[in-house]
């Protein structure tokens, strides 16, 4: 299911269609909110209707700078581990996703280094990118999956 | 349930070689055969632990193919594909064929062909068993290492270096390992100066990409000794398998491969031991940092323990709890599908007391094969006849 998909063809959600890109997780009848969506929550619960982690700070868990990346894939490529601050009301399961870390700064796009200053701990939000990797370029068949999504971009 | 014996082994050598994939399947079905005595039509099954011939070379139906080569049609045959883990998946296979009474002989061989791809071509195949949520982001097994290995170190105070002894421990192994990709050691300062592959990971934190085949054969404990003496087979006293989550970042501590913990569990109850039971282990080493979550989560050590244990020398060959004597992923080489079948061969080599300098003294032996980055896990618990 594509980050950007806007919430208009799924009567269970809450949000009103707005056309912007959202960063699409998917809530259950539990209470739990899991990126990406699944069939069921962990628990087997169902889906009931989707949260816009775009609206979300998160703090990095974890974070490597890869060198060796495949084909059509930016080179270094800095990743993490973040983990979203989904407030007090919240009381599921932690809500993490795993995402390329954009540089410190306005200037994101599809050009961003990927070479980027991050540790753990670090405050991050989520910025949107057209093309995070090449599409075509690896073996995965470029029509079977969405190629846009969020980066994480250091905010202190 | 009948018990299972393993009566038969071979594996050729790991690394660079001009064999294509049915060749090298061939080659170590072929040995494994004569190892056991028997002949191919002798076989009612034959299993294939096979990840990705196709991507990798174009050749798919590599069972049939086998079967034909071998001579052992019109035995069963099934390709096992679970990534990393097809070689510990096809142990459990052959092991239910047998056990269930379906089969009174079976062949499992394991292999890959992979070096003739560039590395990053090898890396976007491997990275394809990832959630296109992953994948998109550029996502590499080595860094789902990286990752894992940062918050290794930060969260339980372990050093860089920890991870650096876990490579030259497993290349010193590898030495004695005839049939390694690298038989030669390689000292600290090497693996901490080598390059940022996944940072806090260098180049020497990884399995190099092999090309190579395992095979073993399979019987009911019953007959074993039609096959080969009293002392010279092993019984796979407990098996499991088990999987975790296929979103790495879904996991609730990522430092913990449940799969490893899940599956063990199962093993070791059907085997009725403990992990203090366990004389010589073969670990999934296709990055340092795996040496240490498994060796936790197989319960050989406390959680966030495991680096201290490679420090105090207690998984060198000569200490307490071998661990990868047969030089592991790292040192031996990683051709996917084989990988599963290898580390139940050295184990067997072991518990049978045949693993000429690499042997230990050990009665019982775990075998943890590891697909994914966790995604996927089969425990092995041998126990020799002697």
């Amino acid at each position: 299911m594509s980050d950007h998909e806007t919430t208009e063809t799924d009567d269970r959600d809450e949000e009103e269609p707005t056309g912007e890109p959202t960063f699409e997780a998917a809530e259950y009848a539990d209470g739990t909110v899991t990126y990406p969506p699944h069939t069921v929550s962990p628990n087997g619960a169902e889906r009931v209707g989707t949260v816009d982690l775009g609206d979300h700070a998160a703090r990095v868990v974890t974070w490597t700078t890869s060198t060796a990346t495949p084909p059509g894939v930016r080179e270094p490529n800095t990743l993490a581990i973040v983990e979203f601050e989904m407030g007090d009301d919240y009381d599921g399961p932690p809500v993490r996703a795993l995402g390329q870390v954009a540089s410190r700064g306005d200037a994101v796009d599809g050009d961003d280094s990927g070479d980027a200053d991050v540790d753990i701990g670090d405050r991050v939000e989520p910025v949107y990118a057209d093309d995070l990797r090449e599409p075509g370029a690896g073996i995965r068949e470029p029509e079977s999956q969405d190629w846009d999504g969020f980066r994480f971009r250091p905010v202190e | 349930m009948e018990r299972v014996a393993i009566v038969g082994a071979s594996m050729t050598r790991f690394g660079q070689r001009d064999a294509w994939v049915r060749e090298l399947l061939a080659e170590a079905g072929a040995a494994a055969l004569d190892d056991a005595g028997i002949d191919g039509d002798d076989l009612d099954h034959l299993y294939v632990s096979n990840m990705a011939s196709g991507e990798f070379e174009g050749q798919t139906g590599v069972p049939n193919a086998l079967a034909h080569d071998l001579a052992a049609t019109p035995a069963y045959t099934a390709r096992i594909d679970q990534t990393s883990s097809s070689g510990g998946a096809g142990v459990y296979a052959a092991w239910q064929s047998v056990a269930s009474g379906a089969s009174d002989l079976t062949m499992l061989v394991g292999g890959e062909k992979m070096t003739h791809r560039t590395t990053a071509e090898a890396t976007d195949v491997i990275a394809s068993l990832t959630h296109p949520v992953e994948y998109k982001h550029g996502v590499t097994l080595p860094s789902f290492a990286g990752l894992t290995a940062r918050l290794y170190l930060d969260e339980y105070d372990a050093p860089r270096e920890s991870l650096g002894k876990v490579a030259v421990k497993n290349h010193k192994n590898g030495v004695d390992n005839p049939h390694a990709q690298f038989q030669k050691e390689v000292d600290l300062d090497t693996v901490l100066d080598s390059p940022v592959v996944a940072d806090p990971l260098r180049l020497y934190d990884f399995c190099p990409i092999t090309d190579g085949s395992a095979a073993l054969v399979f019987c009911p404990e019953s007959v074993a000794e039609e096959y080969v003496p009293e002392d010279q087979y092993a019984v796979i006293s407990g098996i499991g398998g088990a999987t975790d989550t296929h979103v790495v970042h879904e996991r609730a501590d990522p430092t913990t491969m449940g799969g490893v913990a899940d599956s063990s569990d199962i093993a070791y109850e059907m085997a009725g031991i403990g992990p203090d039971d366990v004389d010589v282990a073969e670990l999934h080493d296709m990055f340092t940092i795996l040496e240490f979550l498994q060796s936790e989560d197989l319960g050989f050590f406390e959680k966030g323990e495991g680096w201290k244990a490679v420090e105090a020398g207690v998984t060198d060959r000569d200490g307490d709890l071998p661990i990868n004597t047969s030089g592991g992923l790292k040192s031996k080489g990683h051709p996917l599908g084989a990988s599963g079948v290898a580390q139940v061969y050295e184990i067997y080599q072991q518990v049978t007391g045949n693993a000429g300098p690499r042997q230990v003294e050990a009665d019982t032996g775990l075998a943890c094969n590891v697909g994914g980055f966790g995604n996927c896990v089969t425990t092995t618990v041998l126990e020799g006849s002697q």
